[in-house]
Parts: C-alpha cells; sequence; structure tokens
C-alpha cells in the first residue's frame, strides 16, 4: 500500500494532500509560486514580512509618543513633516498624540504580535509539525492573508484622512470612539472599525485551518501527547480566536452603526450603554491576551528544551496548563473593568478568577526552570531570546498580581503600572519569543542562517534598552503617573519625575534603533548569509528531517513519527537528539492505520 | 530619578488599608521575583555548556509539579481574601454612605472639567442654594464625602491619587464614590482615562479644609453663588463693577492688549 | 468541496480587492488647512463708482455685568488681569452697542469677489478671545494665535462649514479657513468652559463689527440698493434696508434695546447663496 492511498483514508474529506513526487520540478508559475501562493510556507512567510513592516511602523509610532513624553513642547526632530493638523512647527498636537497612543496599539497587537505568532508560525509550523504536506484547506489559506493585507492597509490609510487616525485608544471606548464631535475623529474612526472586523474574517480563516490540520492530519504515530508544544498552543490558541473574534467583529459592526447609521448601542442618550462595549471588547479581549501569550510560551518550550538539550519538564502540566489558562481566560475579562462601575460584587469574582489564572502561568514558568535544571545549556541566539522571554515574563506575570487585587487597581488602574505590565508580557514576553521563533526557524525557510554576531548583539542591546525603558514605568506608575497623556509635566506631582520620562524616552530611541539590527541581519542573511544545513540546531521535529528551505509539499513521503519531540539526551543514543520520525532500534514502521484498525478489531 | 517602589502617602482613611495590601504583595511577589530570577540565572552559569557535560535525561517530577502548583495557588487565594475585604469596604453598594454622609457631592464631569455641586449651607440639594465651582473640589477634613458621579459627555475617570480613589465616570450612570480625607492640604483631582485631546489638561485641585474653615468657605461661596452662571444678576458689588467697566469695553483689567476690537484697527475705518 | 473552497477563496479576494481600492479612495481627501486660496477673477469696484455706508448701533436701558470667571486654576491667564477677570460684557456705552456683527445681507447680485490672502487673526490671551466678533470672508485664512502657552482647544461648531476641533499646546499659531458664508459660527475652549467667541463668515468683503461707540462702516461697495442685517450674540438680529449711489455715501442705523435680551439669535443660518447682498464692506483687517 503506498503512502498517498494510506493519506487519502485517513483525512478523507481534506482533497489537497498530495504529496510531491520525488524530483519532480516545480514549475508554479512566479504568481502562484510567491503571490498567491497556496503553500503554507510561502504564506507563513508573507505574513512574517506583512507583520514586521507593522511592527516598525508601530514602532516608530511609539518613538514619537516618547518624544513627546521625554520632551513634551519642543519640536521633534522631523515632526515638519506631518501636516499641521498633526504637528504644529514640528511640535505634536494632542490629537495626533492620541492617534499616536491609539494606532500604536492597534498595530502592535492586531497587526504585529498576533500575525506573527499566529500567522506566521502558525503556517509554518503546524503542517511541518504534523507531517502533512500543506494546510488542510490552502486555498482559505491564501484567503486569510490577503484579507489581512487591505484590512492593514485601511488602518493605515487612515492616518492620511480628514481627521486622522482614530484617537480613542486601542480599547475605542464610546461614547469617545463613536462620535466624533467627542473625539475629533470620524472617518478614522470608521476606518478602525472597518479594518478590525476585515481583520476578524482573516484570523478566522486561518483558525479554521489550523485547528482542521491538526485535528485531522497527524502523521501516523503522532499522537496527541507527542505534539510539539508550539503546536498544542497554536491549537488551543486557533479555538480562542474562533470563539472571540466573532465577538470582537460583532462589536465593531455595532460600533460603526453607531457612527454612521444612527444607532445608540453604547450611547446613553438613547438608551445605550457604554459599558456593554467594554463587556464585548474585553470579553474578546481578554482571550486575545492569552492568543497573544501561548503560541509564544509554546516557541519558548521548543526553543528551551532545545537549547538545554533536555527533555520538557513536565510535558503533561504544559499541556494542561496551556488548557486551563485558554479556559480560565474566558472568566476574566472583567479585571479590565474594576474601576468602570461596573457593580463591586462582580470585581470581587473576576479578582478570583484572574488570581488563579496565575497558577498554571507559575507552572509553566517553574517547568521551564526544571527544564534549564542540570541541561546542557547551549546559548545560540534563539535561546538567548527564550530564556529572556521566561526572565521578562516572569516581571510581567508578577507585575499582574498588583493589579489583580481590586484594592490596588482602584490605585494603579490606568497608570504606567499597567503599561509597565502590558509591555512585559506583550514585548518582554511575547516578541522575545517571536525573535526565538525567527531565528529558529528562519533557516528552514530561506535556507539561510541568521547572521549570529548580529543576533547577539540584537539580542543584548534589546534586552537591556527594553529593560531601561520598561522598568521603570513600575515606578512612575506606582507615583501616579496616569497612561496616555499627552504631557505629564501639567501636573506638578509629574514634573517632579519627569526626568523618568526622558531617561526611559532615550532608551527607547535606542532600543527603536536596535531592532534595525534585526532588519538588517534579515536583509543581509537573505542577501548572503550563510547556506543553512538541514538540522542546524540538532533538532527533534520533523521539519527538520527534510532539506532546507523546506520543499514545496514538504516530505518526499509521508513521515512516521516514533517518539515526542523532545527526546533530548537519552541515555542509550550518542547522539543528544533523536529525531521524531528516525525509528529506533528494534522499531519497525509502524503498518498503515487501517490494517492496524483490522487488527485491533480482531 | 525616582526608582523608589514606595507609595505617596495616604490621606483617606482607607488608604492606609489599600497601601498595606500593597506592601504585603510587593513583598510576596519581590520574594518569588527575586527567588525565581536568581534560579535562572544560576542555572545560566551553572548549566552552560561545555566540553563533554551532557543533559541529565528527565522527563520531570510529578510531586514537584504537584507542589509548585498548589503553593502559588494557595497564595493567590490568600491575596485574593485580604483584596476583598478592603474592595468591599472602598467600592461595595452597601458601605457606600448614602444620603447621611456628612458632605453630598455631584461631580460632573465633561470634556474637559470637573463640574462640582455644592448642596450649600443646607446639605441638601435641590433647595435652590446650590452651586457649582468649576475644577475645585474642597472638603472638610474628617468628614465622609460622598460623591455621585457622572459624565455628560465621554468616559472619565475620577482619580485622587493620594486618597486612593479612582472610579470612572460614565454617561448615562450615576456611580456612587466616598471618602474621607485625613490631612489638609491641596491635592490633585486628574483624569485617568482617555478622553479626548484635552485629557491630559483635565485636572481640577482638591483642597481639604479644617472643618470651620470649610464652612466658612462654603458660606462666603453660596453668598456669592447668585453671580455664578446661568442665575439672577448678582447683588451689587462695586469693587467688581469697577474692574468691570475701566474702559468703553469694560475690560481695562485686561491688561495686555488693552481693547481686543480696537486692536483689530481696521473695523471702524 | 474543492469548488466551493475555489469559490469561497475567490470571493474574499474580490472583497479584499473590493476594500483596498475603498481605502485607495479614502487616502486621497487631504487636509483641508494646507487648500490653497484661490484668487477669482471678478468684478472688483471701480475707486470712482465705490460707495460707502456708515452706521451706529443704538442701545437703549441698561447692560448687564459681565459675569465674573473664576480663572484660579489657570495662574498663568488670571495674571493678567488686574482685578476679577470677567466674561466679555456686553459693551453698551453712551447708548451706542459693540460687537454688532453687521454684514450686507441681500443685493450683491451674482458679483463674486477675490478671496483676500491677508489673514485674519484670533489670538488666545489671558484665556480669552480675541477679538470676541470676527468677521471673514470664505477662503481667507483665519490665523489662530495661543499667545498664553498652556492649552487651548479651539473648537468650532458651525452648521453650514465643517467644523474642526484642535488644540494648541503650546504658543504657535495655526491657520485654518471656511469654505462657506455662514452666521455666525460659535468658537469654544473645551478646556476653559467660559472662553467663547463669535466667526461671521461671508463670500464678500461687505461685513464689519460695531466698535465701542456703536459705529460701522462698509466700504468700497458698488452702486444698489441693500439690505443689511446686523446679529448681536445677546439681543438677536435685525435687518435694515439702504440704496447708494456711484461714489456717494448712506447711512444705515440699528437699535437695540435692553428688553431684547433673550430673543431667540439665529446662529448657522445657511445664507441663501444665489441672493447675497451685493456691497462692498469694509471688513477692516481685510480690506486694508
Amino acid at each position: 500500500m503506498t503512502t498517498t492511498a494510506t493519506t487519502a483514508e485517513r483525512v478523507p474529506n481534506v482533497s489537497v494532500q498530495h504529496w510531491a513526487e520525488p524530483g519532480h520540478e516545480d514549475d508554479r508559475s512566479f504568481w502562484r509560486k510567491y503571490v498567491f501562493s497556496t503553500d503554507h510556507k510561502v504564506i507563513g512567510s508573507q505574513f512574517l514580512f506583512l507583520s514586521l513592516f507593522f511592527l516598525f511602523v508601530g514602532g516608530a509610532l511609539a518613538m514619537m509618543m516618547r518624544w513627546q513624553l521625554g520632551f513634551p513642547g519642543e519640536p521633534m526632530p522631523g515632526g515638519g513633516v506631518f501636516g499641521q493638523a498633526k504637528a504644529v512647527q514640528g511640535i505634536l498636537l494632542p490629537e495626533f498624540y492620541n492617534s499616536l497612543v491609539t494606532m500604536h496599539g492597534t498595530f502592535m497587537i492586531f497587526f504585529a504580535i498576533m500575525p506573527l505568532l499566529v500567522g506566521v508560525f502558525g503556517n509554518w509550523l503546524i503542517p511541518l509539525h504534523v507531517g502533512a504536506a500543506d494546510m488542510a484547506f490552502p486555498r482559505l489559506n491564501m484567503a486569510s492573508f490577503w484579507t489581512a493585507v487591505p484590512a492593514g492597509v485601511l488602518m493605515l490609510a487612515s492616518f492620511w484622512v480628514t481627521g486622522g487616525a482614530a484617537g480613542a485608544g486601542w480599547t475605542a471606548y464610546p461614547p469617545l470612539s463613536a462620535v466624533p464631535e467627542f473625539s475629533g475623529v470620524s472617518m478614522g474612526q470608521k476606518l478602525w472599525c472597518v479594518s478590525i472586523a476585515v481583520l476578524g474574517f482573516s484570523s478566522l480563516m486561518g483558525a479554521v485551518n489550523y485547528i482542521t490540520t491538526i485535528v485531522n492530519m497527524r502523521a501516523p504515530g503522532l499522537g496527541w501527547m507527542r505534539l510539539s508544544l508550539p503546536v498544542w498552543a497554536l491549537f488551543i490558541t486557533a479555538i480562542l480566536i474562533l470563539l472571540a473574534i466573532p465577538v470582537l467583529t460583532g462589536a465593531a459592526i455595532l460600533l460603526l452603526f453607531d457612527q454612521t447609521i444612527g444607532t445608540a448601542f453604547f450611547l446613553p442618550e438613547a438608551g445605550g450603554q457604554p459599558l456593554l462595549w467594554q463587556h464585548l471588547f474585553w470579553y474578546f479581549g481578554h482571550p486575545e491576551v492569552y492568543i497573544l501569550i501561548l503560541p509564544a510560551m509554546g516557541i519558548a518550550s521548543e526553543v528551551i528544551a532545545n537549547g538545554s538539550r533536555k527533555p520538557i519538564f513536565g510535558y503533561r502540566f504544559m499541556v494542561a496548563a496551556i488548557v486551563t489558562i485558554a479556559f480560565l481566560g474566558w472568566i476574566v475579562w472583567g479585571h479590565h473593568m474594576f474601576q468602570s462601575g461596573m457593580n463591586p460584587l462582580l470585581g470581587t469574582s473576576f479578582m478570583f478568577s484572574t488570581m488563579v489564572i496565575a497558577v498554571p502561568s507559575a507552572i509553566k514558568t517553574f517547568n521551564w526552570l526544571g527544564t534549564m535544571w542540570r541541561g546542557d545549556l547551549h546559548f545560540h541566539v534563539p535561546m538567548l531570546n527564550a530564556v529572556a522571554f521566561v526572565a521578562m515574563f516572569i516581571i510581567g506575570g508578577l507585575s499582574g498580581i498588583f493589579m489583580a487585587s481590586t484594592p490596588i487597581d482602584i490605585y494603579i488602574h490606568d497608570t504606567y503600572f499597567i503599561v509597565a505590565h502590558l509591555h512585559y508580557v506583550l514585548f518582554g514576553g511575547s516578541l522575545f519569543a517571536i525573535f526565538a521563533g525567527i531565528y529558529f526557524w528562519f533557516p528552514k525557510f530561506f535556507g539561510k542562517m541568521l547572521n549570529p554576531t548580529l543576533g547577539k548583539i540584537h539580542f543584548w542591546t534589546s534586552f537591556v534598552f527594553f529593560n531601561l525603558v520598561f522598568f521603570p514605568m513600575h515606578n512612575i506608575g506606582l507615583k501616579g503617573h496616569m497612561r496616555r497623556i499627552y504631557d505629564p509635566t501639567q501636573y506638578e506631582w509629574l514634573a517632579e519625575i519627569q526626568p523618568m520620562n526622558t531617561f526611559m524616552s532615550v532608551s527607547a530611541f535606542l532600543l527603536g534603533t536596535a531592532q534595525l539590527l534585526f532588519l538588517a541581519n534579515i536583509v543581509w542573511s537573505l542577501w548572503k548569509g550563510e547556506d543553512a544545513p538541514p538540522n542546524p540546531w540538532k533538532a527533534n521535529t520533523l521539519e527538520w528531517s527534510i532539506p532546507s528551505p523546506a520543499p514545496h509539499g514538504n516530505f518526499e513521503e509521508m513521515p512516521t513519527v516514533y517518539r515526542g519531540p523532545y527526546e533530548y539526551s537519552a541515555p542509550e543514543r550518542e547522539e543528544d537528539h533523536w529525531p521524531m520520525g528516525e525509528p529506533g532500534p528494534g522499531e519497525e514502521r509502524p503498518p498503515p492505520e487501517e490494517q492496524r484498525r483490522k487488527e485491533a478489531a480482531g | 530619578m525616582d526608582w523608589s517602589w514606595f507609595l505617596p502617602d495616604p490621606v483617606s482613611t482607607f488608604g492606609g488599608e489599600i497601601d498595606t495590601l500593597y506592601y504585603w504583595i510587593l513583598g510576596i511577589t519581590g520574594f518569588i521575583f527575586v527567588v525565581t530570577e536568581a534560579v535562572l540565572v544560576w542555572f545560566v552559569f551553572r548549566y552552560r555548556h561545555k566540553e563533554g557535560r551532557r543533559a541529565h535525561y528527565s522527563h520531570g517530577n510529578k510531586r514537584l509539579e504537584i507542589v509548585w502548583t498548589v503553593i502559588p495557588f494557595l497564595i493567590v487565594v490568600g491575596i485574593s481574601w485580604a483584596s476583598t475585604e478592603v474592595w468591599m469596604e472602598v467600592k461595595a453598594a452597601d458601605r457606600v454612605p448614602a444620603v447621611e454622609a456628612d458632605l453630598p457631592l455631584r461631580v460632573a464631569a465633561k470634556q474637559f472639567e470637573w463640574n462640582v455641586t455644592y448642596p450649600g449651607p443646607d446639605g441638601e440639594f435641590d433647595t435652590g442654594d446650590e452651586f457649582v465651582k468649576r475644577n475645585q473640589l474642597h472638603i472638610p477634613v474628617g468628614r465622609t464625602v460622598r460623591i455621585d458621579l457622572t459624565s455628560e459627555d465621554v468616559i472619565h475617570s475620577f482619580f485622587l491619587p493620594d486618597f486612593r480613589v479612582k472610579q470612572d465616570a460614565v454617561p448615562g450612570m450615576v456611580i456612587p464614590v466616598w471618602f474621607q480625607a485625613t490631612e489638609t492640604g491641596e491635592y490633585p483631582l486628574a483624569c485617568a482615562e482617555l478622553c479626548g485631546l484635552g485629557h491630559y489638561r483635565m485636572r481640577a485641585q482638591v483642597t481639604v479644609h479644617e472643618v470651620e474653615e470649610f464652612e466658612r468657605w462654603l458660606a462666603t461661596e453660596t453668598g456669592a453663588a447668585g453671580v455664578e452662571p446661568g442665575t439672577a444678576p448678582a447683588p451689587a458689588d462695586t469693587a467688581r463693577i469697577e474692574t468691570g467697566q475701566g474702559d468703553g469695553d469694560g475690560e481695562a483689567a485686561s491688561a495686555p492688549a488693552g481693547d481686543e476690537d480696537s486692536g483689530k484697527g481696521g473695523d471702524r475705518a | 468541496m474543492r469548488e466551493l473552497l475555489r469559490r469561497v477563496g475567490g470571493m474574499a479576494l474580490v472583497s479584499g480587492v473590493a476594500v483596498a481600492l475603498a481605502c485607495g479612495g479614502a487616502e486621497e481627501p487631504g487636509e483641508a488647512p494646507e487648500e490653497e486660496v484661490a484668487e477669482e477673477a471678478g468684478p472688483v469696484v471701480p475707486p470712482d463708482s465705490a460707495a460707502t455706508i456708515t452706521g451706529v448701533v443704538n442701545f437703549e436701558g441698561t447692560a448687564p455685568e459681565p459675569e465674573p470667571i473664576d480663572m484660579s486654576e489657570e495662574p498663568t491667564c488670571a495674571e493678567q488681569y488686574e482685578g476679577q477677570p470677567r466674561k466679555h460684557p456686553v459693551v453698551a456705552v453712551d447708548g451706542k452697542l459693540a460687537r454688532v456683527y453687521v454684514h450686507v445681507k441681500e443685493g450683491l447680485g451674482d458679483r463674486t469677489f477675490p478671496t483676500p490672502s491677508e489673514p485674519v487673526t484670533l489670538d488666545q490671551q489671558g484665556c480669552r478671545y480675541r477679538p470676541h466678533v470676527l468677521a471673514i470672508q470664505v477662503g481667507q485664512p483665519l490665523e489662530i494665535v495661543n499667545s498664553d502657552g498652556i492649552l487651548h482647544n479651539i473648537n468650532t461648531q458651525p452648521q453650514v462649514n465643517r467644523g474642526f476641533n484642535i488644540s494648541q499646546p503650546v504658543e504657535m499659531t495655526t491657520t485654518r479657513d471656511f469654505t462657506d458664508p455662514e452666521v455666525m459660527i460659535p468658537v469654544k475652549c473645551d478646556v476653559h468652559g467660559w472662553m467663547e467667541a463669535y466667526i461671521g463668515v461671508q463670500d464678500h468683503p461687505y461685513a464689519a463689527v460695531s466698535d465701542s461707540s456703536g459705529a460701522f462702516t462698509l466700504e468700497n461697495l458698488p452702486p444698489g440698493d441693500y439690505v443689511l442685517e446686523a446679529w448681536h450674540e445677546r439681543y438677536g438680529v435685525q435687518t435694515a434696508s439702504v440704496s447708494v449711489e456711484a461714489g456717494g455715501s448712506a447711512q444705515a442705523d440699528f437699535s437695540y434695546s435692553a428688553d431684547m435680551a433673550g430673543a431667540e439669535v439665529p446662529l448657522g443660518e445657511p445664507i441663501d447663496l444665489h441672493d447675497h447682498g451685493s456691497e462692498t464692506a469694509s471688513r477692516a483687517a481685510v480690506s486694508r
């Protein structure tokens, strides 16, 4: 029986599962190969470039905010290029600053971190890690990317419309976001809603694909408890996306109705309720937080096990923690609303669920430490970033305890303490894991190693300046420094701590500059980088058993899985890694599933 | 540069309780932070790759994992328990003093000002002697203040950092807030929820008076309330009339440019 | 299945492209303020035939006291006043009313007039607008100046024009203009609730604001019959008919009294674009 036949039986509904014949020439046209490609690897790379672009856009916006905060009222160098609706004589205007705040958050969350984690790593890793030729629905996958593009363009374009880009915060609380007279932004706010709704469809198409692929297309021998942790995390993330995003899409459309056709879902004068938006938004928004961290945790687990040359400590607990976080993630949204006017009794119950979610996070942290314990730590660039992820996630997790405690939240809610917390989780956490993942898997998809020297410089500068920017935010937050304010020196007690702001701003400029090294590394390595061997990190998962870059169709024949992904330093082997697809001594290729089923049936 | 982790001194009755809770959490999380990061750094140096080192082959330790599941669970439940007490005292509806509060106030936020309505000397609203002060919150020390908080346009947040008070002001809702000042002085009131272009400057001053001083202030303001916008013409106040009518435009007092309209030059040419 | 997928994919693509196109369109509208002042060729009134209308706005009774402003929160502004800062008073001295906006409402026919490039200034000084009532022409630059160096926002609330709400966090100058005639556009500052000003916009130069002696002058009018309208924020609107001959001059007076207070004051009244009056006004700062 041929492998192909087995496949068809195993996933009868999925017609695309075809294996490239050995030596088969790839004769797709340029457009089909690189632009409207259905190859998950190309789509992943497309997402990479798209979201890196938005990462840098979001970063540039942050630089401008930091200029204003560090040097309030002084003309920004180059600020003259903006029209006088944004900056007068180079001095950023408060309404433009609000747009910067809003769009920085929007770009980073929806167009950078989320597509980097879900779009890039979901596409790159899932088919390869489950041993499939491609996604279950390759065309849907392509549509997912090509829906994200117009959403991004739409969002970016809003900077150039009359009134400028949305300025009501990335959370878009109505009535500010719903009534143009209140924010001074009309078209920009509408474009925001439309773009978010369109992007929602992109995410849904991705999520459906990931779930189907993982459930249906795992290679023989790849049981659930042999899945790699990134795939586990992406699987759970996809479920979160599938359930959370429609809520946001719906809410964005309701908000759009309030803005355009005179409904009043969120406007009190006609019987609407502003808090309804907050409930809808955060009902999406908190699972979103886990959408932004779970895949990062998966990537970190993969890289730490590899860099430590040790099996992951407590694989089952790690999986259970992912599932628990995802489950609890649905019942904690109210902790964003402790001071919103929501019933204080609800605050109490949300506090308990929020506190409890710290437990699975703690398990994961301790298990990463456990993985490193008595390991053989190789500090290649991905490992450096993954360890930094753990270190920063500890800080972000612990600071979360403060605001989970309702009375403390009274004081620190909407202050820079929150800003510090969320950046420790999203930048220190997610983004460092993304760096780790990109350094780790770049060779597999582009056939070139990223330059390790540049990578190390990038890591250390990022790590140091990241902490110099964001750690002091805890301190100023504890002084009562409100977030999203344009000029702190307007308050006496904040004017006293203004040197902190200037210090953070200078650090932020250096942090931003350091990211150019990353960009340079990618460009340079694509151009002239060292050719990547098939398995540069001596890793176990299936993708490392095929050439770099991974060919179209992935595997020459369907792989069979003999063991879990983290069998490093097994005593019975001389080498310190043991690929999943390599039969051990005495292990035969298992018979096709059909036959096994018959045998089992007797 | 101020790297301290201490909070500014609290000046409300429940401020101290919130701060105590904060320092407990700071202690606990600080301890966990130091220990875990120290272990991490120690591992990084202790187990870094050396020639001939081989990792210990282990898939985990269930007992250990149960330990580090249960301990954090107990810690966070303990913190939650302690938090609930303080939270209910500050926010819960049945603890918010009803009308019998020593001083009932109404605060209406709007872009970009805090309008405080005082009940006048009788301490009651809708009796005709209430008056509004813009961006000025005057309260007596040691007396319970109850504020009915609302907003006229967008969501604002009533933030008194020194009093550890924060409550969003939501249009269409009236949310009760209470606190009691423990020290006299002047303190900031800030808006903590992004409310538009003037958000960063939506500030007011809180003045905590001695009780007698507050009574005097209230009496004076009630007397002057007649000239507040929207009410009947003021009783004659010669000093004001003088300054108000220095020249034909009534703007002699406006030092900078004299008569604004004539400043325009050509209007009447 | 495959067919279905293809269709779904195709649909997604088509909608994606449609959105991309839509958004391309969205990018186009530029920022209004940068718009160039169009110099329209219009009949300029020959100097020898230019007529003049002068007038006085009379007032009977006692004007109310200006309301005091509690400026204690804004020391930068408060210290600019020797005594109690007050709102802009209704200025009525010796039976004359100041700050009345007078413009030619009817009689200019289809004449068009060049747009002045000289700006009109609205200054924010001592947390009050200077001037309080201001005349400007369509397309003429409005220079908004913040002399206080603290945050002011300029929130215009027109009915006809597209409003703007811009901020000036420090000392700076911003230039804007209006696209349509409108009487009057209220201006307020949300940071300092007491600040208010009114802007009258005409597509001709014949509008003026009465001075502290109640006098106004409309200069360089073509000869003809006109309807003048006077607007006061407290006492409402009045009209007067007047004719002038070439090179001649005429008198048009208005009379207000204290009992007119509380009259309904029209704001943002759309001007009939087909029948704008005809005449030359002497928009002071403008025509010079």
